[in-house]
Formats: C-alpha cells, structure tokens, sequence
C-alpha cells in the first residue's frame, strides 16, 4: 500500500491529526518538563490516568472524563510535593506512580479483573481514535499553545532560576501549577489515543534529543517538535506495512533519532574540543 | 523614602536560630557592605528581604511596601550566591542577559529589537560580549558570573542586592567588577547590598557597614564603623587588620584610626 492510499482512509486520519497533535503538545511540554526533571511526570500521571480509568469502567462513566479530574487533582499533589524541600522531584513523581498502579489494580480487581477495556488503555491504540476524539485534541492543542505563548519568557525564566524569576516579578507557583496542570491534561488525552505506554516515551524522548543539538530554547522546541511528529506519522505508517502495533514503532523510531543526535552531538564536541 | 526596612525580624530552619531581633533601614543611595562571618545569616537575610524565604516573625518592607504589596519587581536586582541552573538548558549567555529585562516587561512577556540592542550595548561595556553566542552552561565560573550581573543590572535597577558576587573572579575582574557596580551607585543613586568579603576592595566605595553574626553586630557609617566599640569587642585582633585595610585604601577619615594605631 502506497502513502497516498493509506491517508485515503478515515480512521487514518484522525490518527494521524490526533496522533500529530499530541505529539506536539507531548514534545513542548517536555523540553520544560525534562529540564525541571520532572519529565517522569507522564509516567506518574499515566498510572493515575489508570486508575481514573478504572473507577470509569465500574462507574460506567466515559473513562476519561472519570480520569480527568483525578489526574489533574493528583498532579497538584506532584506539585505539593516536590515543594517539600526533603523530597526530590523525582521521589515525588515515583510516591505517585506507585499510588497510581496500586489503587488502579485494587479498583481493576473490584471491578472484576484487568478486561480488555482496561488494556487498550494501557497499550492504547492510536486506530481507533474516534471523531469526537480528534476533536478534543483540537482543543487541547489550541490551549497548550495559548498557554506556552502567554508565559513563555515567564517558563523559560522559572525552568532558569526560579530565584531570579520571582524576583523578576514572575508567580512561579502559578507558572508551575500551569505545566502540571497542562501535563495533567495532555496525559489524560494522550492515554486515549496513544496509550499509557506512549505517554512518557513523548514526553521524553524528543526533547532529549533535541537538546542534544539546539543551542536556543526555540530550536529546541522546534526540533522536538519536528522529531515527535516525523516518528508518529513513521509509526503509523510503519505499522501499516509491517502489521506491527504502532505504539512500539513511534518508540523506536524517536529512539533511532534520538541515537542519531546524540551522535552528532559527539561529532560536534570532537571537533571543538 | 526608605528603599528597605526590617523590624524585628527572627527567623529560623526547622528549630535553629539563623537570625535573631533584626532592625535596620536602607535609606536612598546607601551602598552597604553587609559583612559576616560564613553561616552568619547574610544569606538568609536577603532571601527574607526578597521574599524567597517565607518569613516568620517581624515586619520587612521595600520601597515603602510590605513584601505582600509589593510589585514593583523592576527596581530590584538580585544576584543569588549559588545560582543553580539546569545542566543543560538551551540558553546562550546573550539570551540569559535579555532574560533581565522581564521585569519591565508588562502583560505579553516577549523581547522586542530594542531589548536586543540594550543587550549587545551592554554586553559589550561589561565584556561579556565576546562569548555571547555560547551556551550559559559552558562557559567558566567567571565568564557565569559576568553574565549574571549583566542580567541584573540591565533593567537598571533602583535597589542592587549582591550576594558574594565576587567569588569566582579572578582579581582584576573583581577590580572592574565593583568599579562597574560602584558608578552605578556614584551616578545613578542606585542603592546597593552587597555582601562580601573583600572589605579591602569595596572599602573605598561603600558609605555603610552592616556586621552580622545571626544579629546585628554594627550597622552604621564608615566613619562610625572605625571608631566603634561593638566592631572592636566583636571582630577582637582582627579590627586592626580590617581599619589598617581601609585605612591603606585611603578610605578611613577619622583621626582615631590613627590614634588606635599608635596604641
Ligand atoms: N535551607 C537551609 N536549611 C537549613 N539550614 C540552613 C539552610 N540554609 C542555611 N542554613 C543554615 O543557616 C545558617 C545561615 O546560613 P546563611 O544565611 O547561608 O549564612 P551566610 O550567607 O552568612 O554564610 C547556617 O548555619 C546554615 O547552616
Ligand atoms: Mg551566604
């Protein structure tokens, strides 16, 4: 099957606009979020997102609506946390993937064991994302984007120095609520079109990459935007010709790229240096 | 108008005592070297004026606010001791100065040709202009902290708060560098706090002293401070060594310095 043919049909489509956009948001979220080091949040918030799911299914509400006001309530718990001077962001963010896995799998149980519903979630399948489902990453997108251009030079300040941002008179709590609460979000999207699985790997992966060789923070949202959404549209079409799911394909594609910069980033540093 | 004043304030981490029954004012135009021994609170103190330590006990005000109340986040310049940024964050030295102008920024937060301009112009008085273009994270200890204090004083700030800013410089950059700082003060009345050491450096420059070893020890005029009893009681053989240096410097006016010196 040829390129044109495959776009030709309607659930590939809206995998791929839903697809391409949660890449986007995943990729600039990220650059701030791996450089606050709380790029484990998509992990942590997944595993919430999990539970959320679950108490949807026994609750026969529409699983992500159930999910969503946990997420974000439990990413204000990230934020509490790794406010506390004794905790280390990264402990704060495992403290909540572990709460997240084990009331997700007391709530599974309750409801009568891990069903199917239950693992497409987990593995999610970006195919089968519905209309209304595009729609909303519209939405979402358009809200991330609206967000990062208001507070952009206040983020990049807060990721800097959070000292040197409050003493230029930037809310730094009110920036760091924005960027859980946006991840919340994105997450809980996320897991609907491209599983829980995905979610990290995004949030990760392409702005490590991108790090790698961009010297300006716009090229390194640039970049991971570009690397994002190259190995989401190559993962689905790979998956497309090889019958291989598509989730592992994203991956490993932005693995390769990420391989692929760090290279040059030696290349670079060996002729410097 | 007082720029700053602090009235008993106390302050301590989890169960020590850190500072203890804090008062003074900084008046307009002071240049005040804020002097201690390490762990003597100078630090804390500064955090607490700004507002980045929560405050327990006692009232602190700027520019006639109280730390609640106050916004005017643009005539303040505040250089941290130990600046901690990312490892890897995507920003050149040029790009960490414009940085510097948010705090004149209102609503949309972006940078404009004009803050462009001030930046180069600036990097270029300070010498820092050479290195712009390499990432902040790679550049040496002192090529940092040049960097640094353009960010904070690019927004010309009224109120300049320095926390040990000369640390990682080697000895003429530190000439230059309180040079640099000092005109500031001569020519544009910018107050400033300035803690540091290097009392023999800035002792020709500063018009107050303010010793502190979790209280105050002295705070008062130059002239004051080498003549007073509570400097000489607190700092013991080592008063003489410090008038001597601001002695040598040409700095210290009163005849007692001379009279101590002859005893
Ligand atoms: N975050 C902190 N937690 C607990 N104790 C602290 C903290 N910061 C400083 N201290 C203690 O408070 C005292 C004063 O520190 P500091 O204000 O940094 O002193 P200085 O700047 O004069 O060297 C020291 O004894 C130090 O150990
Ligand atoms: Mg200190």
């Amino acid at each position: 099957m040829n390129f044109a043919e495959f776009i030709s049909y309607g659930f590939v489509q809206r995998a791929l606009i839903s697809g391409v956009l949660v890449s986007l948001i995943t990729a600039m979220l990220g650059v701030f979020l791996v450089l606050k080091r709380l790029s484990l949040i998509g992990d942590s918030l997944s595993h919430i997102a999990l539970s959320g799911v679950a108490v949807g299914l026994i609750l026969n509400v529409t699983p992500i609506f159930a999910a969503l006001p946990i997420v974000m309530l439990s990413s204000l718990g990230i934020f509490k946390l790794s406010k506390n001077k004794k905790i280390y962001a990264d402990s704060a963010l495992g403290i909540v993937s572990s709460a997240g896995i084990a009331l997700g799998l007391i709530i599974a149980a309750l409801a009568g064991g891990f069903n199917t519903d239950l693992m497409g979630f987990l593995f999610g399948n970006i195919l089968t994302v519905t209309p209304a489902e595009t729609v909303l990453s519209v939405i979402i997108f358009a809200i991330v984007i609206a967000c990062l251009y208001f507070f952009y030079n206040a983020l990049i300040a807060t990721v800097f120095d959070e000292h040197f941002a409050k003493t230029a008179g930037v809310d730094t709590d009110k920036i760091n609520i924005l960027l859980v609460l946006l991840s919340a979000v994105v997450v809980v999207l996320a897991v609907k079109t491209v599983g829980i699985m995905l979610v990290s790997a995004l949030i990760i992966i392409p702005p490590t990459s991108a790090l790698q060789i961009a010297k300006k923070f716009k090229s390194v949202l640039i970049c991971a935007c570009i690397f994002s959404v190259f190995a989401t549209v190559g993962g689905v079409y790979l998956s497309f010709l090889f019958n291989l799911p598509p989730s592992a394909l994203i991956i490993i594609l932005n693995l390769i790229i990420l391989c692929i910069c760090g290279l040059i980033k030696y290349a670079k540093s060996g002729k410097i240096n | 108008m007082n720029i700053s004043e602090i009235k008993n304030l106390s302050f301590s981490y989890t169960g020590q005592t850190v500072l203890k029954d804090i008062n003074f004012k900084i008046a307009e135009g002071d240049y005040i070297a804020l002097l201690g021994p390490n762990g003597s609170g100078k630090t804390t103190l500064i955090k607490l004026l700004l507002g980045l330590l929560p405050s327990q006990k006692g009232k602190i005000n700027l520019f006639g606010n109280t730390l609640q109340k106050f916004h005017a986040w643009q005539n303040i310049g505040y250089l941290e001791q130990k600046t901690t940024t990312p490892r890897n964050m995507p920003m050149t030295a040029f790009a960490v100065v414009r940085l510097g102008l948010l705090s004149t920024k209102k609503g949309l937060k972006l940078f404009n040709k004009e803050d462009n301009k001030k930046t180069i112009s600036l990097m270029k008085k300070l010498r820092c202009y050479s290195y712009k273009d390499k990432l902040f994270s790679e550049l040496s200890g002192g090529q940092q902290q040049r960097v640094l204090l353009a960010r904070t004083i690019i927004n010309e700030p009224k109120f300049l708060i320095l926390d040990e800013p000369s640390t990682a410089l080697d000895s003429s950059s530190r000439e230059e560098f309180f040079e640099i700082i000092s005109t500031l003060n001569e020519e544009k009345k910018t107050t400033i706090l300035l803690v540091t050491h290097d009392i023999s450096q800035v002792g020709k420059y500063v018009n107050k002293f303010l010793v502190l070893d979790k209280q105050i020890i002295f705070y008062g005029s130059k002239e004051e401070f080498c003549d007073s009893k509570e400097v000489t009681s607190y700092f013991g053989p080592y008063t003489q060594h410090l008038i001597d240096h601001l002695h040598t410097e040409g700095t210290c006016p009163m005849p007692h310095c001379h009279s101590e010196e002859v005893k």
